[in-house]
């Protein structure tokens, strides 16, 4: 009797799961029929592509804690949630903007639900040997139309993991895509900015691609951020292709309103002598997800992973990071911190793969944690997976709360219990947001930081 | 049985020094700084302080001797307020107030300041940014007005100089990566920003070479003034010869079983300890 009762539940979940699965890609297929992009010359290969992500993820059922991949994250209260895909109309209302432009520089990007936020054609930035436009523009242009062809159809998904169910669920959806090509040889000295905003309730999949040719060198900024009156969800994927000796550094803040589902993927691949340094703040939303996939395609890549996450409340932050060293002589640093305070929970899963042909890699991971309250909740996963045996390969987790002897310190010297914790809680988080280079940034962070401690 | 403050002093024969601090002690004008009377004080049920008698006044240099695990680190961390510790009897009196009472960042703010044996390391905080927290709650606590960044920069640089430390120390996380030296004159720089009326010094020179060990010590002779006072807490004579102490107690069981000038700690450093600590047992 219990067991059909259970039996049932079960099937009537997983029926729901399929559905609501369906309901997305419903939603992300009439969104695709609604974008900017729906226009020529791209109209054909577009829809090739988004056919192919459908079909890959057409006959699974939404995420469950049943999916290795999942068993952390639980993706449960989103299936209360019947998302419908943004409307452009809603999207010019920059004046109830929740936040300024982070750093200053002439390459911003603003997109509200996805779609680009630009008076006109003239607001693109480009000069020699860089793009950064939204490919909606971008086809309007028949010299750059031309250009960017071969370069959609060989880059854009086209990264090994495309058919992880929410990458595909963005590729069937995205209303447009910001596209960052610089040409080799050239360095972009200042900042791109790709500035993500959402209003309203709604589903909305934001695609970002990153082209930097042999020898190039440029700083993304991505930042999500959204106003806080109602429940969303946004998917998120972000490819960057680094040619060789391409060198890109790249800071993510996911600083999203309190009500959001936010599920992001970025996705590398970097070629031989390429160095990619990623460093993702996760402050915002109700739940996130951070995929952070790298695959060094070529000898003597170097990749650094420094990650943060501060929660609060019943915050959920989770970072599913891939490093795939398939090549001599890799190099790979990564440090993901998090602080959970309240009922927060954060998860981290960093697989390493080291193939038989890298040999002479020399990666170290570390995962530092740190508690408190006692309802909090950490969940750490290093998976170690090392064929290749003239390597270095270090790792390290540790779960911890602020250690009492570094409080009596500081109040040694005069600062009370509370202000001592902030100031502990402070320089771990500060250690992670020191990697960004853009002092602008870092002091907006520390900022920030400093008001989350208190 | 412990005997009373003063009792070994009395003892010992007499040298220009001893006079000096006889005169220091019959100087009415001397104020208490602070007063422990019959301290017990214990860690995890087990009692390390067995009834500690110890006074300082203004002006005054005391060194505390002792082999390991006669207390006197704990008798530093319970003065400074280390929530590990439990006091379970006697009284500390500091400048007329009950220390017992205080948080320890108040013990800090009133005056107290305990130079730790192992500095602790706090990655992702400069320094300097540390020192003027710290600087600014001293002063706010007691009533005056926070001191701006650029201000305070003009003057942790100054002090700085007090123990030689380069300022591009300042910017690096607190005593992260600091090797031992470095940590040590971190903490006398924090003496001397704090100015604090009586500062205990634990085992500071423990893992000092000889430059160093006189760059501290010319800073902890530099800040000694007529109106502070300073407890020195040591296994070695060696500190004894540049700053040179009015009182050497030694420390034994939980409370000190001797009290003398100067000359008591060179005759430690001949005789060792043992011949105190049979007296003791005998007592």
């Amino acid at each position: 009797m219990t067991k059909s009762v259970s039996a049932t539940t079960v099937s009537a979940s997983a029926v729901n799961r399929a559905t609501y699965l369906k309901h997305l890609l419903t939603q992300a297929s009439a969104a695709a029929d609604e974008s900017p992009l729906r226009k020529a010359p791209l109209k054909a290969s577009l829809k090739a592509l988004r056919d192919e992500a459908i079909a890959a993820v057409s006959d699974r059922t939404f995420p469950s804690g049943r999916d290795e991949e999942w068993r952390f994250t639980d993706l449960s209260d989103m299936l209360t949630q019947p998302f419908q895909r943004p409307s452009q109309d809603g999207a010019h209302q920059r004046a109830t903007s929740v936040q300024p432009t982070l750093v200053d520089s002439a390459y911003q990007l603003n997109s509200v639900n996805g779609f680009f936020e630009g008076a006109d054609a003239t607001s693109i930035n480009w000069l020699d040997g860089a793009i950064v436009a939204p490919l909606s523009e971008l086809m309007d242009m028949p010299e750059y139309a031309q250009k960017l062809e071969p370069i959609i159809a060989q880059k854009l998904a086209k990264i090994e993991g495309a058919d992880e169910i929410f990458t595909a669920i963005n590729t069937a959806g995205f209303s447009d895509v910001m596209v960052v090509w610089v040409a080799a040889d050239q360095v972009v000295k200042e900042p791109i900015c790709i500035n993500r905003e959402s209003q309203g309730s709604a589903i909305a999949h934001l695609r970002t691609l990153v082209v930097a040719e042999r020898y190039a060198n440029l700083t993304l900024v991505e930042s999500f951020v959204g106003t806080p009156e109602a429940t969303r969800c946004n998917t998120s994927v972000t490819e960057l292709w680094l040619a060789e000796g391409a060198q890109v550094n790249h800071i993510r803040i996911q600083d999203e309103s309190a009500q959001t589902f936010h599920i992001a993927k970025t996705a590398v691949d970097q070629a031989a002598n390429s160095q990619y340094k990623c460093t993702a703040i996760d402050l915002g939303a109700k739940l996130s997800r951070h995929h952070l996939e790298v695959f060094q395609s070529g000898p003597q890549t170097d990749t650094h992973m420094y990650g943060l996450s501060a929660l609060g409340d019943r915050q959920l932050a989770d970072t599913h990071s891939l490093l795939t060293m398939t090549y001599p002589h890799g190099t790979a640093t990564q440090i993901q911190k998090n602080i959970v305070d309240d009922r927060a929970h954060a998860v981290f899963n960093g697989r390493v793969f080291v193939s038989q042909a890298a040999q002479h890699t020399d990666a170290s991971q570390l995962n530092r944690n740190l508690m408190l309250s006692s309802k909090a909740r950490i969940d750490t996963k290093p998976e170690l997976d090392i064929v290749a045996d003239d390597v270095k390969c270090a790792h390290g987790a540790t779960v911890s709360q602020l250690q009492a002897d570094e409080v009596f310190y500081l109040q040694s010297r005069g600062i009370n219990a509370e202000q001592a914790q902030r100031l502990l809680l402070y320089g771990f988080a500060m250690e992670i947001v020191e990697k960004i280079s853009l002092a602008p940034l870092r002091d907006a962070l520390s900022e920030r930081l400093t008001a989350w401690a208190k | 049985m412990s005997p009373p403050h003063g009792e070994g002093k009395q003892a010992t024969s007499s040298s220009p020094l001893l006079l000096l601090t006889l005169y220091k002690m019959i100087n009415e004008n001397a104020k208490t700084i602070l007063s422990v009377r019959n301290l017990h004080a214990s860690i995890e049920g087990s009692e390390i302080l067995r009834g500690l008698n110890f006074e300082v006044k203004a002006g005054e240099i005391h060194a505390i001797m002792g082999l390991n695990g006669s207390g006197k680190s704990t008798f530093s961390k319970v003065l400074a307020g280390h929530p590990d510790y439990e006091v379970t009897a006697g009284e500390i009196i500091f400048q007329g107030q009950n220390l017992l009472d205080l948080e320890p960042h108040e013990r800090a703010n009133a005056g107290v300041f305990l130079a730790f044996q192992y500095p602790l390391e706090i990655p992702g905080v400069s320094n300097r940014d540390f020192l003027r927290v710290a600087f600014n709650s001293h002063r706010k606590a007691n009533g005056e007005e926070e001191i701006d960044v650029f201000d305070f920069d003009d003057l942790v640089e100054e002090r700085a100089d007090i123990v030689k430390m380069d300022v591009s120390f300042l910017d690096r996380s607190v005593n992260e990566g600091f090797s031992g030296g470095e940590k040590k004159r971190n903490e006398i720089l924090q003496m001397a920003l704090l100015q604090p009326t009586l500062s205990i010094l634990d085992e500071t020179d423990s893992g000092l070479d000889i430059d160093a060990l006189k760059t501290v010590s010319g800073g902890v002779n530099q800040l000694s003034t007529p109106d502070n006072a300073t407890v020195l807490i040591t296994h070695y004579q060696r500190l004894l010869n540049y700053v040179v102490p009015d009182f050497v107690h030694v420390m034994c069981g939980g409370h000190i079983i001797k009290t003398g000038g100067k000359e008591l700690a060179l005759e430690l450093e001949s005789r060792g300890y043992d011949w105190l600590t049979a007296q003791e047992a005998v007592a």
